[in-house]
C-alpha cells in the first residue's frame, strides 16, 4: 500500500492505495463520484474521461499511486458554484446532445479542455478531438452542435448533414 | 491486474536503481502498458512511473539536433516542436486522440516499437539516435522488428536526438478503430540524403524503404516513386489489409509525403 494526497474537486484527499488502484475505480468506488462511468476499462472509448492537472486524461489508464499532488477534476465539479447547468451541460440539453446518456461525462470533460484552448473550435477541430469519445446512441450530430452553442457559435446546417 | 508495487522516483539515479531490481519495469504514459497489464500479458512486481522525473521531460535544440526528453508527452511534441520541425509535430499531433496524446510519452513509444506505431517511423527516417544511460543507439540499429528493440533489460530510453530534415512528411492512413496506423510512411528530405521509413505495413516492423530513397534522391518527385516495384517481402496481412494493399497504401502514401514537400 502507500499513501498519496492529491486535490479532487477542490477537496484535499489522503488515499492508502496498491499499486494497481486505478484511478477511475478509486474515484468511484471510494469517493463514490460515480458520474465518471467505465465503457470500455481499454482506453478507447473515453466515457472514464477526467482532467489531471488541467489536461483531459483516460482515468481506466492512470494510477492513483503517481497522482501525488495532483490536481483531480471530474464531472461532479463542472456545474455552475450556484448549481445549476454549466454552459457546455446546458448546451447538450438544449440541442439534444445526449440519448442513454453513458459517454456524456466523458463527452463533457473532453470538451470543456477544448474550449479552454480553443475557445471558437471548427466543426472539424471538434470532430478531431472527440475522436477518442464513443457515443453509441447520437450519431455525434447534436454533440458537435452543443459544442458548437456552447461556444458562442450558431451550428451550421452542415452539422446536420453528417 | 496482478498485484505490484508502485514507485515514482524524482531523479534518474533513483529510477535506475529501482529497476536495477528483478522484475521490475518502467511505467512511462502507461497507454500500452496498463491495458497489458490488465490483461495479465505482463506481471512486473514492481513498476517504476517515469512521471515525476524532470530531467526527462520537454524539448531542446542544440547543434542543429532536436533533442527530445523520453517522458516528453505526444501533446508537448505537438505544440512545441511545431517552428522548429514542422512534420514531427503533425504525426504526434494525430497519434491517437486527445487523452492518449496527454499521456503517452516519446520513450513509451519508441521502447514498445508497436508495429503499427506512428513515432518509429519519424524516428528512423529523421535518422535519430537513442540516448539511454550507458550508450547512444543510431535508429537503424535500434528497430528489431515488431515488439523488439535492441535495448537490453534494465537499459531505458532517456532522450531521443533528431538531425533536422530540410523538408519532411508523414502520411498516415488510419485504421479507424485502433487509431494507429493501417500504414503510414515518414519521408524526411536532407541535403545529401532522403529517407522513406514505412510503418504498419511489414511483419518485420518499421522498415527503411531504400527503393523509393535511391529514387528520390536521384529525383525528388512523385513519379521517382509511382515508377517502382511496390515491396512485396513480409507484408502484413490481416482482417484490416492484405500485403498487396499494404504494399500499394506504401508507394501512394510516399507519393503523397513526397507531394507534401513541393512548393
Ligand atoms: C486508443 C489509443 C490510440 C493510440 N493511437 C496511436 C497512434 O495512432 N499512433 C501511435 O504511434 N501510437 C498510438 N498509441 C500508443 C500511445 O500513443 C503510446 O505511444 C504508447 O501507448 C506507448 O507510450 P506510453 O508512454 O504510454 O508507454 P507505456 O505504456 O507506459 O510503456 C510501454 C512500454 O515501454 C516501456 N517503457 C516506457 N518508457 C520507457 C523508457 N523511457 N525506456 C525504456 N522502456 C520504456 C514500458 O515498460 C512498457 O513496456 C495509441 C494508444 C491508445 C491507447
Ligand atoms: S473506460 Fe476508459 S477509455 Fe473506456
Ligand atoms: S448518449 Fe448513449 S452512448 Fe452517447
Amino acid at each position: 500500500m502507500q499513501k498519496i494526497t492529491m486535490t479532487v474537486n477542490g477537496r484535499s484527499v489522503t488515499a492508502d492505495v496498491e499499486g494497481r488502484t486505478l484511478l477511475v475505480d478509486y474515484l468511484r468506488e471510494t469517493l463514490n463520484l460515480t458520474g465518471t462511468h467505465v465503457g470500455c476499462d481499454t482506453s478507447q472509448c473515453g466515457a472514464c474521461t477526467v482532467h489531471v492537472d488541467g489536461m483531459a486524461i483516460k482515468s481506466c489508464t492512470m494510477f492513483v499511486g503517481e497522482l501525488d499532488g495532483a490536481e483531480v477534476r471530474t464531472i461532479e465539479d463542472m456545474e455552475n458554484k450556484d448549481g445549476s447547468l454549466s454552459a457546455l451541460q446546458k448546451a447538450f440539453q438544449d440541442h439534444h446532445g445526449l440519448q442513454c446518456g453513458y459517454c456524456t461525462p466523458g463527452m463533457i470533460m473532453s470538451l470543456s479542455a477544448l474550449l479552454r484552448h480553443t475557445p471558437k473550435p471548427t466543426e472539424a477541430q471538434i470532430r478531431h478531438h472527440l475522436e477518442g469519445n464513443i457515443c453509441r446512441c447520437t450519431g455525434y450530430a447534436n454533440i458537435v452542435k452543443a459544442a458548437l452553442a456552447a461556444s458562442g457559435q450558431m451550428p451550421s446546417a452542415d452539422a446536420f448533414a453528417q | 491486474m496482478h498485484a505490484f508495487d508502485l514507485v515514482s522516483p524524482t531523479t534518474l539515479e533513483d529510477a535506475l536503481t529501482a529497476l536495477a531490481e528483478e522484475e521490475a519495469q518502467p511505467l512511462a504514459g502507461g497507454q500500452t502498458l496498463i491495458p497489458t497489464l490488465k490483461s495479465r500479458l505482463a506481471a512486473p512486481s514492481k513498476l517504476v512511473s517515469l512521471r515525476a522525473i524532470r530531467d526527462l521531460q520537454g524539448l531542446r535544440v542544440t547543434d542543429d539536433l532536436l533533442c527530445i526528453g523520453a517522458m516528453t508527452t505526444h501533446a508537448t511534441v505537438a505544440a512545441q516542436a511545431r517552428d522548429i520541425y514542422p512534420a514531427l509535430a503533425d504525426m504526434a499531433a494525430n497519434i491517437g486522440d486527445p487523452a492518449v496524446r496527454n499521456r503517452g510519452t516519446i520513450g513509451g513509444s519508441l521502447a514498445n516499437n508497436d508495429p503499427s506505431a506512428c513515432y518509429p517511423s519519424a524516428v528512423l527516417a529523421s535518422g535519430a539516435t537513442i540516448i539511454t544511460p550507458q550508450r547512444s543507439i543510431a535508429a537503424d540499429e535500434f528497430f528489431q522488428g515488431m515488439f523488439f528493440t535492441d535495448l537490453e533489460e534494465d537499459e531505458i530510453i532517456t532522450e531521443v536526438r533528431f538531425p533536422i530534415p530540410v523538408s519532411a512528411s508523414y502520411q498516415k492512413f488510419w485504421q479507424p478503430a485502433s487509431r494507429f496506423a493501417l500504414t503510414g510512411v515518414f519521408v524526411a528530405r536532407f541535403a545529401d540524403a532522403v529517407r522513406v521509413a514505412v510503418t504498419g505495413a511489414s511483419e518485420a516492423g518499421v522498415f527503411r524503404w531504400q527503393d523509393a530513397e535511391a529514387a528520390l534522391a536521384d529525383e525528388f518527385s512523385p513519379n521517382s516513386v509511382e515508377a517502382l516495384a511496390r515491396p512485396s517481402e513480409d507484408m502484413i496481412a490481416d482482417l484490416h489489409g492484405s500485403g498487396s494493399y499494404r504494399a500499394h497504401l506504401t508507394q501512394v502514401l510516399t507519393a503523397r509525403a513526397v507531394a507534401a514537400q513541393l512548393p
